[in-house]
């Protein structure tokens, strides 16, 4: 099993960069250099240190960021689920935070905040936060309702059904919603970096552009496309270690 | 016969919206005994085992438990489900033990209980797998350990045999005749079976399609102590099966 999803992931990476090589090669666009092209420019930025400089200022607000709108996020989340009233207070505001064109929120956020990293660590979460928000209140409601009842039945206190029955049965969804907070709040870092101030790999994505060393651009973009798959898989192995068993799949009846 | 009843149900009325469920149902459950509720499907009988479990709120009537209004699920009942209400993300062991993880008794002591009741429902080896990997009546044999194992004095049971097997199904009702005998604990049992129903109870409840109520209520005498083998050819036990063919026929026409 391990060895073919393994084998798929190869797959897709060489059919991704494969196109990316002979997109870059037939001249689409003189702002489109082939994989190679801007894989030798990857290694240029990391052994020169820039990579490194760049993402010690990038990690700050992300991480932040993403501890922040997990942490909250997840227990928002199941405040909502277990709260019809908080649910109808609260889930509004993420919905729209959802929906609302972020860009146009930045010039407000630099009005309160200023242009350092409060900032930068907000535009993480609202990117991040909703996703996570929503999931785990979906998750928590979808709990079925015939274990919840077993566990009173057996005199579970309402801490323990929370702990020991809609915990475990929420978490293969709530993990999906992290996953694709931490994915958006990846975006958000980024798009903090362009918008606010150039710091960090968005200082690389705009300084090369006003260059024109393109290569340098999309090495700076390949780096956090990767940098996000390696987060994801420690998401992925911690909730395998956390919650084993919570994907042993689903009893029908 | 004047038994202390271990359970009274008083003129409940049960209404689920504009359904009405149960109405003005009264019966008496003595103590020591087993009593069983046959009635078409959809009549109210899992309503009216979750009313006295405490699931469920009935909505005028009282339930009475050992002399105490039920409110709320007590350690003094146990609760077969009808559709097993397994957590699928525990083992088989885990699920046996949940009724007494939730007690807070130690975890070695709660899967050496465990562990026996297990093996009382022909279970042994199937510790540690996973409710997906097994069969229905294997997952119904997992909830019937799971009630048997907190030692409940009143056991709701949910038709706790629909899913096993013919012979499984005959050494179980043997198994609970012998339970009945032994302890002293108090059984409700639904079944859809008259069979099933006469072989096992010390008396049967009839009940009336929604909204319902008891129509008759029937003692079989005479061959509670004969020896199991005989039961089942003796003329009272043909002739009550009978009369309950009757009575139930004359809903379906
Ligand atoms: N949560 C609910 N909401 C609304 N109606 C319900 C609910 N639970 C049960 N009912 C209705 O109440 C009636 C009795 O249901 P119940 O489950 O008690 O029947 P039952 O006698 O156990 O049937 P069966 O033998 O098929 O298990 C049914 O008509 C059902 O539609
Ligand atoms: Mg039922």
């Amino acid at each position: 099993m391990m060895g073919r999803s393994l084998y798929l992931k190869i797959i897709s990476a060489v059919v991704v960069f494969g196109s990316w090589e002979i997109g870059g090669r037939s001249g689409v666009s003189f702002a489109f250099p082939p994989f190679s092209e801007s894989m030798v420019a990857f290694w240029v930025l990391v052994a020169d240190g820039t990579m490194f400089k760049a993402y010690a200022e990038t990690l700050k607000p992300l991480v932040v960021g993403i501890i922040i709108s997990g942490i909250l996020g997840i227990i928002l989340g199941i405040w909502i689920g277990l709260s019809e009233k908080f649910d109808w207070l609260i889930s509004p505001i993420f919905i729209v935070m959802q929906s609302a064109p972020l860009a146009a929120l930045i010039p407000l956020l630099i009005m309160a905040y200023g242009i350092g990293l409060t900032s930068k660590v907000f535009v993480v979460c609202i990117m991040a936060m909703p996703v996570i928000v929503l999931n785990t209140s979906a998750a928590v409601k979808n709990t079925p309702t015939n274990i919840k009842e077993m566990a009173k039945a057996y005199q579970a206190k309402y801490s323990d059904i929370i702990i020991k029955v809609i915990l475990p049965a929420s978490s293969p969804i709530i993990f999906a919603g992290l996953r694709l907070g931490v994915s958006a709040g990846f975006i958000g870092a980024i798009l903090s970096e362009l918008k606010i101030t150039p710091t960090g790999v968005g200082d690389i994505i705009s300084f090369s552009r006003s260059i024109a060393d393109y290569p340098s651009m999309y090495a700076a973009i390949f780096s956090i496309i990767l940098l996000a798959v390696l987060f994801l898989n420690i998401l992925e192995r911690t909730e395998k270690i956390l919650f084993k068993g919570s994907n042993q799949g689903y009893v029908s009846d | 016969m004047n038994k202390e009843n271990a359970v009274t149900v008083k003129n409940v009325y049960k209404n689920y919206g504009d359904v009405e469920a149960l109405r003005d149902m009264s019966l008496n459950f003595p103590k020591g005994e087993l009593t069983s509720l046959l009635g078409p499907s959809g009549c109210g009988k899992t309503t009216l085992l979750k009313i006295i479990a405490g699931l469920l709120p009935a909505t005028s009537g009282e339930v009475i438990v050992n002399g105490e209004i039920v409110k709320d699920p007590g350690p003094d009942r146990a609760f077969v489900f009808q559709d097993f209400a397994l957590l699928p993300w525990a083992s088989v062991i885990r699920n046996v033990a949940f009724g007494l993880e939730l007690r807070g008794v130690a975890k070695s002591e709660r899967e050496s209980i465990a562990q026996k009741y297990i093996g009382d429902v022909g279970l042994k080896g199937f510790e540690n797998s996973f409710p997906h990997e097994l069969s229905g009546g294997m997952r119904q044999r997992v909830g019937l350990a799971r009630a048997l194992s907190v030692d409940a004095q009143v056991l709701l049971m949910d038709e706790p045999f629909s899913a096993v097997d013919e012979q499984t199904r005959r050494k179980f009702q043997e198994d609970l005749l012998n339970l009945v005998k032994d302890q002293n604990k108090t059984f409700i049992f639904v079944t859809h079976s008259i069979e099933e129903a006469v072989y096992v109870s010390d008396q049967i409840a009839l009940l009336l399609p929604r909204p319902s109520r008891v129509s008759e209520i029937i003692r079989p005498t005479s061959f509670k102590n004969k020896d199991v083998d005989s039961i089942r050819r003796d003329s009272e036990y043909l002739d009550i099966v009978d009369r309950i063919w009757k009575s139930l026929r004359s809903y379906v026409e």
